[in-house]
């Protein structure tokens, strides 16, 4: 009997200390959590500074991903209409964000550091159709000083798809 | 002596021909020596290092000859002092071989190393990424670590085209000279040469226009790394994103086995595109070539302009309407017609020309089947004494013969010019009977230019010759005596200059020459020899088998009675005595048969496209392409292919046999087929030369050498090995009982007074599908009219011309050159002409 009711006690204290507490929950969406540095969200497809977009539609990436989410399709650059360095561009780009398992791998396997997963987990769809995230929703803004691709440059100025590597040590 | 030779690799005894190199010796057994510029199709040059081994002879006493012996009794060998290319290496008797101890090791990683100081690191962005021999051998062998600076890499150019079909870049080439041997050796197209030396080595093209072959296609295969691309592939895909079919190519009656690489694209609303056409071994057809034709004749497969949809006639309108809707009206139409008559293109598969034998005979009761540009005939001596089943060219060599007449093969079937090539080049004796030289001329060890009207003459006197002893001096007689006492001897015939009963005096004649029995056997029924007509088609073969023909039904029985014939078709459609006329993959009016519809009271079309027949039909069919669908094709050796679906078919399109055959359920021809194998299970039933054929047996493949496509790909390039079917090739009746010599007929000759106009064929001649290939468009041929100078009075080089012949009136621009004879024109870029024709010129004022 009296053992019941220390246990209960018990229970009451705990809740009763918790009222006092500040709360977990936060005011989503209002305020927004912060996440780690590391955190794996939504991918993004980065610029160099001048405007070129740094995929160079290689889809290793697409060949990396465990869950087929990715989707490349390549073009020919030139230098009247440059997407990017080298000679191949993507001219298609898209990940199905339902397959994604935002594992990274896209990352580990891209030559050019074009593709990155970044901190946007707002990851929310009305239909199937609109999981796909295209080239637009996906490549970052025009830096400052930088142009939008395609551009037309100097002609031989960007003719490497891979950045210079370092030598060897 | 024998002929084969024991040796030792890795411990394998084995014993392989003598002259086999080391490396390929080793490949029969399964053990991979890497290389580079070795090539099995190529004479080895020893130019890249890769293939290093250790090879040792057994050690023998000077004194005495005999072997030296260990203490053990095992035979002594003598290593050398340094390691040998096995590519160049010949095999010998009890030799050994070692490849993989630590100094071959040790050498493949520094070679590759080496190869890789001035290799771009392209591998993301390359083509060739993913199924790259160098890639591989890197992975398989390489030190994994370079000593060599970046930013010390040669720079080179990375854009450079080569031609219109083929890029190079200069940066991935490791100058192993495969490309320009194939131009050389095999291709016989001396276009592509290395500049320059040592690091500053580079290829380039000495031709105008650039890359100016019919096989560029295939350097881009063999190439080891991506420098050579092609530009209908370029970036296209990476290798291991598409899916391959196996497939049959349409273009011409060699049957060259192909792979279709397919990916789903989103630029084509997520539907499977064709990406590339890459060779399918088949050492028996195509080895591992594809002509350029063949190669990149497949976007009109994906040409918005395909017809999706069944159409009718309403209002003097064409509307879409449904397939139940012109089903039903074309089969009421037929049945209510005074007269039908049947008119089938020749690139339709077996299935197809069996289904619309069967509409016809059996659900029309008509018998008036025919093929439209009927150009050249002998396909019931073909049956008799065609090639024997199991022939493969490649055998072809000394004291072989082949006879070539009335043909240009190097245009009108590349993959058997190539091959009869290199017959001669291993010493065949090649006689080849024209009206004009052709490429094969200059090969030729007997070349009769014959007054094209005089052809059929000239083969016949032949013949006679053949037949006796001669004195043997003059220029026939020298031809008739090597081809009669040749081993094997083939014979290709087609039709240039000829009419198309002058082509079946010339079958039965070359039959009889075939046919003479001199000591030995005669040239028929057995392996490597028989005739070869060289069809203009690509399954011409199977529209004779499956008798669409006003005379024969399949497997070459007479018919009762006789029906129309193409040209009475035209003639009743214009005289009104034809009422309905069924057109299935064919555009009479567009190739100038006929000038319209004339007074037929029914025009169905059964095609791919709006042709010019198509818009003047009262019903359409959409039919599916080769490419959409599964069928069989049956190349002018007979052998019977399989072709299987790559893409989805265009719109609401069907195949051919099932739009037949549901059209025959109406018409009381049977129930309606719904499988393509089981139409060619009922086929072979009629056609008794394809009993025991089923699509399984077609579907077979045997081991065949070179080995290509394993997990190393050093040979063939990417070439995919073949997985899904050699085919079949039917027996002439030759193979199991004597043929009789033919009857000749007198002579015809159709000469009369006039310029002679002979039609020559050109590999890409403007036509309804080759049109809607972006590639190959520049390299279109263009209409000429050739004329000797004694001819030539009024006329000069570049004058336009117009040619009016009884039947088709083109423009063509005047070439005056003595290559061809006096009395004759050669008019080429123009596909549809039969026969001889008299030209009657005139001169557009400009
Ligand atoms: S282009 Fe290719 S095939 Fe030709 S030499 Fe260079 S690496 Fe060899
Ligand atoms: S040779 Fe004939 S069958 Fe072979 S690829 Fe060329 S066109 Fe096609
Ligand atoms: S030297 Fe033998 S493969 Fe190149």
């Amino acid at each position: 009997m009296f053992e019941t009711f220390a246990a209960l006690a018990q229970g009451m204290a705990t809740s009763f200390k918790h009222l006092f507490m500040k709360p977990v929950t936060i005011q989503y969406p209002e305020e927004k959590r912060q996440v780690h540095e590391r955190f794996k969200g939504r991918h993004v497809l980065n610029r160099y500074d001048n405007g070129l977009e740094k995929c160079i539609g290689c889809a290793l990436c697409a060949a990396a991903c465990p869950a087929d989410a990715i989707f490349v399709e390549a073009a020919e650059n030139s230098d009247d209409e440059r997407y990017s360095p080298g000679e191949r561009f993507a001219s298609t780009y898209e990940i199905n964000l339902l397959r994604c398992i935002f594992c990274g791998y896209c990352e580990d396997a891209c030559p050019t550091e074009a593709i990155t997963l970044e901190h946007n987990y707002e990851l929310s769809f009305y239909d199937r159709e609109g999981a796909i995230y295209t080239k637009d929703m996906l490549i970052v803004d025009v830096p400052v000083n930088g142009r939008s691709t395609p551009q037309p440059v100097e002609p031989g100025a960007f003719n490497r798809a891979i950045p210079e590597m370092e030598d060897p040590k | 002596m024998s002929d084969l030779v024991t040796l030792t690799i890795d411990g394998t005894e084995l014993s392989v021909p003598k002259g086999t190199r080391v490396a390929d010796a080793a490949k029969s057994v399964g053990i991979d020596i890497p290389v580079f510029c070795h090539h099995p199709k190529l004479e080895p040059v020893g130019a890249c290092r890769m293939c290093l081994v250790e090879i040792g002879m057994p050690m023998r006493d000077r004194a005495t000859g005999e072997p030296m012996l260990n203490e053990d009794g095992s035979p002594k060998i003598n290593f050398g002092r340094g390691l040998q290319t096995s590519c160049t290496a010949v095999v010998g008797e009890g030799m050994v071989v070692h490849t993989d101890t630590e100094a071959v090791t040790d050498v493949r990683g520094t070679l590759l190393e080496f190869q890789l100081v001035n290799h771009p690191l392209d591998c993301p962005i390359c083509d060739k990424g993913g199924e790259c021999p160098l890639q591989n051998l890197v992975m398989d062998h390489g030190k994994m670590e370079s000593r060599v600076y970046f930013e010390d890499k040669r720079r080179s150019d990375k854009h450079v085209s080569l031609g219109d079909l083929i890029f190079l870049d200069r940066e991935r080439c490791i100058q192993c000279a495969r490309c320009i041997r194939f131009q050389d050796e095999v291709a016989d197209d001396r276009v592509l040469q290395f500049h320059n030396r040592g690091v500053n080595l580079e290829i380039v093209t000495m031709s105008d226009p650039g890359f100016d072959s019919y096989w560029s296609g295939n350097t881009t295969d063999i190439c080891p790394v991506g420098a050579l691309t092609t530009a209908d592939f370029r970036f296209g895909a990476r290798p291991w994103e598409m899916t391959p079919s196996a497939s049959i190519c349409s273009q011409c009656a060699v049957g060259c086995n192909m792979t279709v690489n397919t990916r789903r694209e989103a630029r084509s609303g997520g539907k499977p595109v064709i990406k590339r056409i890459l060779p399918r071994q088949n050492e028996a057809v195509n080895e591992l070539w594809l002509c350029d034709k063949g190669r990149f004749t497949h976007d009109y497969v994906a040409s918005p302009e395909r017809l999706t949809s069944p159409m009718m006639r309403k209002d003097g309108e064409l509307v879409a309407v449904s397939w139940d809707e012109a089903l039903n009206a074309a089969a009421e139409g037929l049945q209510a017609a005074s007269s039908v008559a049947g008119l089938a293109g020749q690139r339709l598969s077996n299935e197809d020309y069996f289904m619309l034998q069967k509409l016809f005979r059996k659900g029309l009761k008509s018998g008036n089947l025919d093929v439209n540009n009927r150009q050249i005939g002998g396909g019931d001596v073909v049956a008799q004494v065609g090639i024997a089943a199991g022939s493969d060219l490649q055998q072809l060599g000394k004291g072989d013969a082949i006879l070539v007449v009335a043909s240009d093969l190097h245009e009108e079937a590349p993959l058997w010019w190539l091959r009869v090539k290199q017959a001669a080049d291993r010493g065949a004796a090649l006689v080849v009977i024209n009206g004009r030289s052709t490429r094969l001329s200059s090969h030729a060890t007997h070349n009769l230019q014959a007054d094209s009207g005089d052809i059929v003459a000239t083969v016949r006197q032949l013949v006679s010759m053949a037949k006796v002893e001669t004195d043997g001096t003059g220029a026939l007689d020298a031809a008739a005596e090597t081809l009669i006492t040749a081993n094997n001897l083939v014979a290709f015939y087609g039709y240039e200059g000829l009419s198309y009963e002058e082509t079946e005096s010339l079958a039965k004649a070359l039959a009889n020459l075939l046919l003479i029995q001199m000591d030995g056997e005669p040239h028929v029924g057995r392996m490597n020899n028989g005739l070869i007509p060289v069809w203009p088609y690509a399954n011409t073969q199977g529209a004779w088998d499956m008798g669409i023909h006003p005379a024969l039904l399949p497997s070459y029985k007479a018919a009762k009675m006789t029906g129309m014939d193409a040209v009475a078709m035209f003639a009743g459609a214009a005289d009104g005595s034809l009422d309905a006329l069924y057109v299935v993959g064919a555009d009479p009016i567009g190739d100038g048969w006929m000038a319209d519809r004339g007074k037929l009271g029914l025009l169905i079309v059964q095609e791919l496209f709006m042709t010019k027949t198509a818009v003047t039909a009262d019903i359409i069919f959409p039919a599916q392409s080769w490419a959409e669908r599964d069928g069989t094709f049956t190349n002018g050796e007979r052998r019977v292919q399989r072709y299987y679906p790559a893409i989805r078919p265009a719109g609401d399109s069907r195949p051919d046999w099932q739009i037949l055959s549901q059209l025959g359920e109406r018409v009381g021809a049977g129930k309606a087929e719904t499988v393509t194998s089981l139409v060619f299970r009922s086929l072979t039933k009629a056609a008794r030369q394809y009993k025991g054929m089923d699509y399984r047996s077609l579907g077979q493949v045997e081991a065949q050498w070179p080995v290509v496509g394993g997990d190393d790909r050093y040979y063939g390039g990417n070439a995919f090995a073949n997985t899904a079917g050699l085919g079949k090739q039917w027996a002439a009746v030759a193979e199991s009982k004597a043929v009789k010599q033919f009857e000749m007929d007198d002579a015809v000759s159709s000469r009369e007074d006039g310029l002679l106009l002979i039609n020559a064929a050109s590999l890409y001649t403007a036509g309804t599908l080759i049109d809607k290939s972006a590639v190959l468009a520049p390299r279109m041929a263009k209409i000429t009219l050739t004329i000797n100078p004694v001819d030539a009075t009024a006329y000069e080089d570049g004058d336009t011309l117009m040619v009016r012949t009884d039947r088709v009136t083109v423009q063509a621009t005047a070439v005056v050159s003595d290559d061809v004879m006096v009395g004759t024109a050669v008019l080429r870029g123009v596909k549809a002409m039969n026969g001889t024709a008299v030209a009657r010129l005139s001169k557009i004022k400009e």
